[in-house]
């Protein structure tokens, strides 16, 4: 990435950090401030990390995938809705439980994303189009079976909101991390997300799967006419993509907050791609990018623990919800790319004609 | 020669293969001795790409057989072809811009340690190849940095690379420059005194000529014949692949010109990543005069023709045409100014492809009397000028009201050419006017085109086709990385002469 990119994420997290630190020093000492702003900007990062990811992994091999979104929100109720299934009906423990909602929330992804696959893919249809479609079907979807399984007389759950299992735990309770600063306030998924990020770095760009999914992403025809078979690998890279959207989800509903809400991605799908953009179709980069939006969510949630330490020349940052227009303010001066061009895969969003 | 006695190595006896609406392939029988050179040659759809993709691997053949070595075989993707020895380089390179040399040549059989790319097992190979066989080639640059003629190199490595014995070269000599042609030529001697066999495609017929050991000419599907350079000369094998007495040469009185109708100085023109590629440039265009402009495509070329016409901003200097102030007009004004323009790019800028015949051939004047009248479409006008300019061009079509789109590369030109001709016009910009055309439509294009400089319109032609540059101009300027390097009378200048100045050589 150049420098000028990483030096204008580095400026905004600085300044983003610097501002909670400015107002709360007055109560708190810096470094708990900056390691508790540290802490839940990587926290809040990691639906758009993975989101990132997700978009990264189909749009390198050639498909647009603005159904991020919805592959989120489906895999956030369905991981959710194992969780407590499991729980509560087949009387597993919490913590089995809780890793099983997320195996759900995967898969359910996973599903989505073959539905993407085949939609654009096998039956080339409008890859914006096809996004549109999962995620206008994801929200009918997971609506649906709320009000069903939760909130019906007769449903399996006899009409009550069943008791959640809770959230998946920070690290912290492991003995020898619970004394690392930042890392042991972290939840699994959020770890999971970095490693993630340089897992993906390496099979993309140090694997021989990463050299052809790049291929059919930049010219799908050179691809086939050495023997690379293209709906092949575009149907994986989507699939995987779908996966990385549902742990995203998992994030939600089983990391997050132990409940599901109708629409509670909330756009987080449309500021990964944002961030997909903004880091160039590199996961490095988009990591990088999530980050300016985590930072952005966390000086909104930092800054309600000192509400009352806010100068009156600031009086503006008290609004919770002017300081929460941070992140979509950012995607937009992020997307006119006056902080420098992208380049996007040359085949992103074609389907390929033999 | 010693070739003829040489096994045959590759054979295709009775492919047929049938499109919707085509035959492209009637049973056609090819075979390659080893170390040889045998061109397929013939028109765009005389059936060689088709043929070719049969034997990659790309289409599946109706009926018909492939022997290599004398052994039946089936492909049914390139990559069966490929484990048979057959390489291709295709006419539009399938290299990937933003890989590394070595990361194209390994695509699809790639080297792998420990499960991690291994580039520098790659590297070593590809430094090798280039030494067996002369192709010298970079393993590590990237290839949208490399020219055109490198980039065909890599190709070459690539098929060698996956053991081809067996070379299909498509076209390879469309986007090189002379030099550049000439040093194929060396590496495709190189290559077969190696014992690798060459299948040429092409259909320039002078450098068939000097490369094949043996040619085999297609006509609409059906192989016509084959025969050796040493039988047949260039109006024999033109004959043979147009099915009639073709006139290659094109007959021109000398030219008469008269005031100038374009005059052009310090002119200045960004592409779209505001790079600028035209570079303060200066030319005058007389009435009845041709002014070739030569050069390799991507020195500025399109952008000239581009800004000249109206298509995109002009960033300095100043365009005077036909006595007017033009600079950066609106194409609406050029064009009333008396420019006509036949672009580069016939069927994205020059037709709307859906439209019919008739609606093509007023686009620049339909809002004119007789083709509106108060803002209403004439459409008894519209229909009597279509009609008219369909026999008076021999436009090939059932009826006016065909779209566009449906008509072959030669008569969408000469909708075109139609339209841009039969309006009273001082200029015309004619950016690769024949290009991809069949020499038939190529002779009557140049005729047009020699037509309208007798009778006192200004031409300004563009062209990659030296040839072409070389037939029509009265006078030729080289472009090179956006400047006019030389400009000289068509009449002192040669085919190496240019050649060089196209490749950035100093005029002396």
């Amino acid at each position: 990435m150049e420098w000028k990119r990483f030096g204008f994420i580095a400026f905004i997290i600085v300044a983003l950090f610097s501002i909670v630190v400015l107002i709360g020093q007055a109560r708190d000492p810096i470094p708990t401030i900056i390691i508790s702003m540290a802490a839940t900007t990587i926290s809040v990062a990691t639906p758009l990390t993975l989101g990132a990811l997700s978009g990264v992994f189909s749009e390198r091999a050639g498909v647009v995938n603005i159904g991020i979104e919805g592959m989120m929100l489906t895999s956030a109720f369905f991981g959710w809705f194992g969780a407590i299934y499991f729980n509560t009906i087949l009387k597993f423990e919490a913590m089995p439980s809780l890793i099983l909602g997320v195996v759900i929330a995967v898969l359910a992804g996973a599903l989505m994303g073959l539905l993407h696959a085949a939609l654009s893919i096998t039956f080339k249809v409008d890859q914006v189009i096809g996004g549109t479609v999962i995620n206008i079907l994801a929200i009918g979807i997971t609506g649906f079976f709320n009000r069903q399984l939760f909130f019906e007389k007769n449903s399996i759950f006899g009409g009550n909101v069943p008791h959640a299992p809770g959230t998946l735990p920070s690290v912290g309770q492991v003995p020898f991390l619970a004394n690392v600063p930042i890392l042991s306030n972290l939840q699994p998924i959020a770890i999971l997300a970095i490693v993630l990020v340089f897992i993906s770095t390496f099979v993309l760009f140090r694997t021989r799967w990463g050299l052809r999914t790049r291929a059919v992403g930049e010219h799908p025809r050179a691809a086939d006419t050495v023997g690379i078979n293209v709906s092949f690998m575009r149907y994986v890279n989507v699939i995987i993509s779908g996966c990385l959207a549902g742990l995203a989800g998992a994030y939600f509903t089983l990391e997050s907050v132990p409940s599901f809400e109708p629409l509670m991605t909330n756009g987080r799908g449309f500021i990964s791609l944002a961030a997909m953009i903004f880091g160039n179709w590199t996961p490095l980069g988009a990591w990088a990018a999530s980050l300016v939006f985590g930072a952005a969510q966390a000086l909104q949630i930092n800054l309600q623990f000192y509400r009352e330490l806010i100068p009156p020349s600031l009086s503006l940052l008290q609004y919770p919800y002017i300081v929460g227009l941070t992140p979509y303010i950012l995607t937009m001066l992020i997307l006119t790319g006056i902080i420098g061009r992208t380049v996007s895969p040359a085949a992103d969003g074609q389907p390929y004609e033999k | 020669m010693y070739i003829k006695d040489a096994p045959v190595i590759l054979s295709a006896e009775a492919i047929t293969k049938q499109f919707p609406g085509v035959l492209a392939n009637d049973k056609v029988n090819f075979d390659l001795r080893k170390g040889e050179v045998h061109t397929l040659l013939g028109e765009n759809g005389a059936g060689k790409s088709t043929l070719m993709n049969v034997l990659y691997g790309l289409y599946k053949p109706d009926s018909g057989h492939i022997h290599i070595d004398g052994k039946p075989v089936t492909f049914t993707s390139p990559k069966d072809a490929i484990a048979n020895g057959i390489g291709m380089v295709h006419q539009h390179f399938m290299l990937i811009p933003v890989f590394t040399v070595a990361e194209n040549i390994m695509l699809g059989s790639e080297t792998t340690r420990n499960g991690v790319l291994d580039i520098r097992a790659v590297s070593k190979q590809v430094r090798e190849l280039s030494h067996t066989y002369g192709l010298d080639v970079d393993p590590d640059a990237l290839v949208q940095d490399l020219p055109v003629g490198i980039q065909q190199r890599v190709e070459i490595v690539k098929a060698l690379y996956r053991k081809a014995n067996i070379l299909i070269l498509d076209e390879p000599t469309a986007v090189l420059t002379p030099q550049e042609a000439d040093d194929l030529f060396q590496i495709i001697r190189r290559l077969t005194e190696q014992g690798v066999s060459i299948v040429f495609i092409s259909h320039k017929l002078k450098e068939v000529l000097a490369i094949s050991d043996r040619v085999t000419v297609m006509r609409t599907g059906k192989v016509v014949g084959t025969t050796t350079p040493q039988e047949v000369n260039e109006a024999k094998l033109a004959a043979m692949m147009v099915g009639r007495e073709v006139i290659l040469k094109v007959d021109k009185k000398p030219a008469k010109p008269g005031e100038p109708v374009l005059s052009v100085s310090d002119f200045s023109v960004m592409d779209s990543r505001g790079v600028e590629v035209v570079k303060k440039i200066s030319f005058e265009v007389r009435s009845g005069e041709v002014l070739g402009i030569a050069g390799i495509q991507g020195n500025g070329q399109t952008e000239l023709a581009e800004a000249l016409t109206g298509l995109r901003k002009v960033h300095g200097g100043r365009v005077i045409l036909n006595d007017k102030e033009s600079t950066g007009r609106p194409p609406r004004q050029l064009i009333e100014n008396g420019l006509g323009h036949v672009p580069e790019d016939r069927q994205r800028h020059g037709l709307v492809l859906p439209f019919a015949i008739a609606d093509n051939m007023m686009l620049c004047t339909y809002y004119q009397e007789p083709f509106a009248q108060k803002g209403v479409l004439q459409n008894q006008a519209i229909d009597a000028n279509s009609r008219k300019l369909i026999e008076q061009f021999d436009v090939r079509t059932p009826s006016p009201y065909v779209s566009a789109g449906k008509l072959s590369g030669g008569n969408q030109q000469k909708v075109i050419v139609a339209r841009e001709l039969s309006r009273p016009i001082r200029l015309l910009v004619a950016n690769q006017p024949t290009r991809g055309l069949d020499v038939g439509s190529i002779e009557y294009i140049h005729h047009e085109i020699i037509d309208m400089r007798d009778k006192g319109i200004g031409v300004l032609l563009i062209s990659a086709e030296l040839d072409e540059i070389m037939a029509l101009s009265d006078r030729i300027a080289v472009m090179f990385r956006g400047e006019i390097v030389a400009t000289l009378p068509a009449a002192e200048a040669n085919r190496e002469q240019l050649g060089l100045l196209m490749a950035g050589a100093t005029h002396k």
